[in-house]
């Protein structure tokens, strides 16, 4: 692969070395691609155009091929996204249970509709499918922790604990 | 975490089976898992030890055979692999091991679906724990030679990696997408060496077949579907959760069970699953007859089933790879023809063509996601006929 | 031959069975005998029953994706792939019962709901085989949709490629090809699910991402969705400006397939009808790219013998070898993208297409009294890369455009069929001077190995003074002919070498130091095969210590070039070679020139106009050129 070019040393220095640390911690082997990635949006809250470039470059792949695997998961993805990711379960046995209106507290108390980011850029809100908690349904998703027997009241109390918790970049 | 009955996993003593493992040849661990009857427990209900058999006899170019542990648990409905990797996971774990002694492996790996990311950090504690005591690592259990560890990936969202093979591609770090059938994993899997990948709740049942022997297993559940079977009760019941139930228990005593006496209809397996009228709550749950991962969603007087058959429709086309046409486009127009029944606009006709398209899904479509996405559907255009022509327009 | 690591591609679905052993399978109570591993596909296609496929292409390892090859095998609880279920048993088949044809039906109904747009304007109307499909299996209406908004923007920007994703079925086939075939992976798959689609990386142009303008993708797609640039009207209206002066040069691969276009066998030549033809399309004059295929050789020989001379007669270390050829304008292009710091390998010579450009902007222009600026310079070829090269900024030697406008074989057979021309029954006509005389060395360019056969014909008898007869019968230097992706041959020059030809004397003193030289050469064809080549050559392999390689971007050479006529697969890419190697023998059995140097066009040109001599002053302004360094990062707005 080609190096990039010297003039996107200054720029963008940051964000190339961000991915050489975690290609030393990961190696470049290609099945290493999804720990990777992973990691590289949770350092940076987002995989941009340059950043799938950087890797494909380290990893000796292309960036069609990066790209490709960025879309496919849910929780990759390309563009920027929120600090916090509030996940909110679609399917049957949450749905069953109140999902939508739980939804319409979020937005309320985020003032953003579902697949929206909050202007200060601290919390993405989206629908997710099946996370497993259908015993205490509705449930959601806030970062890596997941919160069933969903209410208004604990609605508003995860929301407050994720505003709390968040720091501006 | 809500478990409404005893668990016999529980009460199974730690590192009993393997030690028996490692006083036996892999062939014989093979043959005692094959004798058990135990199936997949994921839903697609593959004899164990024939898979392990398969792996075993492959040829490892490089002397590399791979376990993989399914953990990448999707299916709408369904939690009890999360209650096992929560409660038991040294179990799922002593599975693995037995699994590598069986089939000559030298690497494992647990694929832990992203959405399960806080269960990682007591995982990892679990797999220390055990690299620590010998039972992971070099010389397990000082027999010398038997080298095996596990590391854990997690996933990122997409329910169709619990597909095995959609799960290998997205270990190698490619999209999730299916493999053509042949070759099979067990003959070229990971880095195309022999594979075997097992759900969770397969691997965590081995240590007890080990333990406690094939006849014992065998004498729980039916003659197709050997021994217990958890299931993930769900929906409109009072005590929703992980129920364990021997293999052919009737959706009847699960309803009774659980509180959930009054449904209309069980869904029996997820979203990849079919809708059971009442007439059929006799009917059992094993692998001969109504045959499910463990995704109980139960549905109360006045629920309407178009209303599933819509969220379980927006989940596949969400959820499908996207590879194949009958299951990339196929999603789509069933859920615009679910859509189209609610409104009361689609005739009879037009209800046939929908029917015959679910027909080709199941029998086009490259993986068992898009094979079973129709099911839901089908089910309901098959068994609740009056229901539904009640909504098409004459 | 040498092996290289092998290629990623047609990994196959299980291994034969050990000797070949074989098994029997009944299609549609056809009894067929097959080698253990054959897929249902192949099976079927030997005993004669034809199963409909989409995603399946000969050149590419199957994927699977478009189920329209599905049919019904005994034991099977659903529906399997032809195209990947390999035959291990014996085996019962059936292709076409009313359960596969309901399920194709589906699948067809389905794939025109996701494709969108007007059959009518479509360059792929009447040889599209979405469009055939559905005809063959009577769909009458959009059952399950019918598109009416397009979803994204259709890509016209470019010099070569249109792409259309509003017209792509997601077969994939162009996403293999670019990947698998060529190594280049410009187009890839993105979104999952119903948003499943082909595109470029950060969804930008063709023209600005690293994609080399082969095409190869073009001649896969069994849609409108990936089509070639079409001049067609230009050319047609510079044909009918009476200020005009236009002239064609036309590439020797196009009369190798052209007949195709209308309906004759692949592999008829139709070099001599074509004449007549453009003659009657209103060119004023039709010229055979040819004499400068043999311009080329000539340049780039020489170049090849003084690179060789400095690096070994005078220990220069900074001589590149191998040296790379330079006329396959993908190549070139795919060179500067994955590995700029080996440009310096490349030849300096512009492609045969660009000499005769410049050629005719001054040297003809002068000679006939015409202002370069009235005339017009097409070229016909079986490329769309070359429509790139000609606008590549380097490329304007002669002070103007050296080349206007490029017609590939099926645009202008899109030409000939709009003027009522069926080129099969035209009567034969010539080429015009004065650069009417070609040689079997220049025709051969169409195929891979012909730029290396022609190169070492030349060299050969300048070095040894003696005809190339004595060394390869009739001049037929087989090594390196033929289709295997790589071909690397040694040539040991004999001890008698000849006087140095009066041409090159300056620059050559003697061939002494050439008595008793191994040469090595080789000829690669597909930049995926290029690639591996280079990585080879960067590990101190095989390759690296050849002297001079033949690239071609295009699996096949520019006879499967990717503007000559759709469909292609390796056997009629054989076919087209057969007809190209025709023409060569062809030359000799009627006593004309097979070698470049023998061109006697050529050496009038470089008696009259490039009186300094191959590589001199007026060569270098005019026929050869530099390269870019374009690397692989692509700048986009969607930055952090």
């Amino acid at each position: 692969m080609t190096p990039l070019p010297d003039t996107l040393a200054a720029e963008d220095a940051d964000l190339v070395s961000a991915v050489d640390a975690l290609v030393a911690r990961h190696g470049s082997a290609r099945g290493e691609l999804l720990p990777l990635l992973q990691d590289l949006l949770a350092d940076r809250g987002e995989i941009s155009d340059l950043a799938v470039q950087v890797v494909a470059d380290r990893l000796g792949i292309a960036p069609t091929e990066v790209q490709g695997v960025v879309t496919f998961y849910k929780f990759l993805g390309t563009g920027p996204r929120g600090r916090h990711m509030i996940r909110l379960c679609h399917t049957l046995s949450c749905v069953m249970a109140g999902a939508r209106d739980v939804a319409t507290t979020l937005e309320t108390e985020l003032a953003i509709p579902v697949g929206a980011t909050t202007p200060d850029g601290a919390v993405t809100l989206e629908w997710a499918n099946c996370i497993g908690m259908c015993a205490t349904p509705p449930a959601l998703l806030a970062d890596a922790e997941a919160f069933g027997d969903l209410t208004p009241e604990r609605v508003r109390e995860i929301v407050a604990a994720v505003r709390a918790a968040d720091v501006p970049g | 975490m809500i478990i409404r009955t005893p668990l016999t996993l529980a009460s199974v003593h730690p590192d009993i089976g393997l030690r028996v493992a490692l006083a036996r040849t892999p062939a014989d661990v093979v043959e005692q898992v094959t004798r058990s009857g135990i199936r997949g427990r994921g839903g697609a209900g593959f004899p164990t030890g024939l898979k392990w058999r398969l792996a075993s006899e492959a040829p490892a170019p490089d002397g590399r055979r791979h376990v993989v542990c399914n953990a990448d648990e999707g299916e709408p409905g369904t939690f009890k692999d999360r209650a096992l990797l929560s409660v038991v996971p040294d179990l799922v774990v002593e599975g693995m091991t037995i699994a590598a002694w069986a089939i000559g492996a030298t690497s494992g790996v647990v694929y832990l679906r992203g959405e399960y990311v806080y269960l990682r950090d007591e995982l990892e504690s679990c797999l220390a724990r055990r690299r620590a005591a010998g039972l992971l690592g070099n010389d397990i259990l000082g027999t010398p030679g038997f080298c095996f560890d596990i590391h854990i990936r997690l996933g990122s969202g997409a329910y169709v990696c619990g597909e095995e093979t959609a799960l290998l591609e997205s270990l190698e770090g490619r999209r999730g997408e299916p493999r053509n059938r042949f070759p099979y994993p067990v003959v070229r899997g990971l880095y195309q060496a022999p594979t075997i990948v097992n759900n969770v709740e397969t691997l965590a049942w081995v240590p007890a077949v080990l333990a406690r022997g094939a006849d014992w297993f065998l004498g729980i559940g039916t003659p197709g579907s050997s021994g217990p079977k958890l299931l993930s009760v769900s929906g409109d019941v009072a005590r929703p959760g992980v129920y364990e139930f021997p293999f052919g228990v009737t959706v009847r005593a699960v309803l009774e069970a659980s509180g959930g006496e009054d449904a209309r209809a069980v869904v029996v397996g997820g979203a990849s699953g079919v809708c059971v009228p009442a007439s059929d709550f006799s009917r059992g749950i094993s692998y001969e007859d109504l045959c499910t991962g463990g995704a109980i969603i139960v549905l109360g007087p006045h629920r309407d089933l178009l209303d599933v058959a819509e969220n379980f429709l927006e989940f596949f086309v969400d959820e499908s790879c996207g590879q194949c046409t009958p299951c990339r486009l196929g999603n789509p127009v069933l859920l615009e023809g679910v859509r189209s029944l609610k409104r009361g606009e689609c005739g009879p006709e037009r209800l046939g063509e929908l029917r015959r398209l679910g027909h080709t899904m199941k029998d086009a479509s490259k993986c068992g996601l898009g094979q079973s996405s129709p099911n839901f559907f089908l089910s309901l255009v098959d068994r609740f006929g009056p229901e539904i022509s009640d909504r098409v327009p004459v | 031959m040498i092996t290289l690591v092998p290629p990623a591609a047609k990994t196959p679905t299980t291994a034969p069975g050990p000797g070949g052993a074989t098994v029997r399978a009944v299609i549609d109570g056809r009894e067929v005998e097959v080698v253990i591993g054959t897929t249902i596909l192949d099976a079927a296609g030997t005993c004669g029953v034809r199963i409909p496929t989409l995603c399946h292409h000969p050149d590419l390892p199957d994927a699977g994706v478009c189920r329209m090859c599905v049919v019904e095998v005994e034991g099977q609880r659903t529906l399997q792939p032809s195209c990947v279920f390999p035959i291990t048993r014996d085996l019962e088949i059936h292709t076409h019962t009313p359960r596969v044809a309901a399920a194709r039906r589906d699948i067809i109904d389905l794939l025109l709901g996701e494709h969108y747009g007007d059959c009518r304007t479509c360059a792929r109307n009447g040889s599209c085989e979405l469009q055939d499909l559905a005809a063959e299996y009577g769909l009458d209406r959009y059952r399950f949709g019918e598109r009416t908004e397009p979803l994204f923007v259709r890509d016209d920007s470019g010099p070569s490629i249109v792409f259309d994703p509003d017209k792509c079925i997601q077969c994939l086939r162009c996403v293999r090809t670019c990947a698998e075939l060529q190594g280049v992976r410009a187009l890839g798959i993105a979104g999952r699910g119903a948003g499943v689609h082909v595109t470029t990386f950060a969804d930008l142009p063709l023209g600005s991402e690293f994609c080399i303008n082969c095409g190869q993708c073009v001649n896969r797609c069994p849609t409108g969705a990936l089509t070639a640039v079409d001049v067609t009207d230009r050319v047609r209206a510079a044909l009918d400006d009476p200020g005009k002066h236009v002239v064609i040069q036309t590439a020797p691969a196009p009369r190798a397939a052209l007949g195709e276009e209308f309906g004759l066998a692949p592999g008829t030549p139709v070099t001599w009808q074509l004449t007549t033809a453009l003659h009657e399309l209103g060119f004023d004059k039709v010229f055979d790219t040819t004499f400068a295929a043999d311009l080329t050789i000539i340049e780039e020989g020489v170049e090849l013998i003084q690179r060789l001379h400095r690096a070994l007669v005078q220990g220069a270390p900074d001589v590149a070898l191998p040296m790379f050829t330079s006329c396959s304008p993908g190549w070139v292009k795919f060179l500067e993208h994955a590995f700029p710091d080996d440009l310096p390998h490349l030849s300096s010579c512009k492609s045969p297409q660009q000499m005769f450009g410049a050629l005719i902007k001054t040297w003809y222009a002068e000679r006939n009294g015409l202002d370069p600026a009235d005339v017009v310079s097409v070229a016909l070829m079986p490329c769309v890369a070359k429509k790139f090269e000609a606008s590549r900024p380097e490329m304007t030697d002669s002070g103007y455009a050296d080349v206007d406008l490029v017609l590939t074989a099926r645009e202008l057979a899109r030409m000939l069929r709009r003027q009522g021309i069926d080129l099969p029954s035209e009567p034969p006509g010539d080429f015009d001077d004065p650069f009417g005389t070609a040689t079997g060395s220049g025709v051969i360019f169409g195929a891979t190995g012909g730029v290396m056969e022609a190169a070492l014909r030349t060299v050969l008898e300048m070095v040894t003074g003696a005809p190339v007869e004595n060394l390869y019968d009739h001049a037929d230097i087989t090594p390196v002919r033929g289709f295997d992706d790589v071909r690397l041959v040694e040539l040991t020059i004999p001890d008698a070498v000849g006087p140095v030809p009066s041409i090159i004397a300056h620059l050559i003193p003697d061939w002494d130091w050439l008595r008793g030289v191994t040469l090595r050469v080789a000829v690669a064809h597909g930049t995926a095969t290029a690639r591996r080549v280079i990585d080879d050559i960067h590990a101190g392999g095989p390759f690296s210590t050849c002297h001079f390689i033949e690239f071609m971007a295009c699996p096949g050479g520019c006879l499967g070039g990717g503007g000559q006529p759709i469909p292609t697969s390796l056997e009629i890419r054989r076919a087209r070679a057969r007809a190209i190697y025709a023409e060569d023998a062809a030359y000799g059995a009627a006593g004309l020139a097979r070698k470049s140097h023998e061109n006697p066009a050529v050496q009038r040109l470089y008696a009259e106009l490039l009186t300094d001599g191959p590589g001199g002053a007026t060569s270098h302004r005019l026929l050869h050129t530099g390269y870019t360094a374009r690397g692989t990062f692509v700048p986009t707005d969607r930055r952090e």
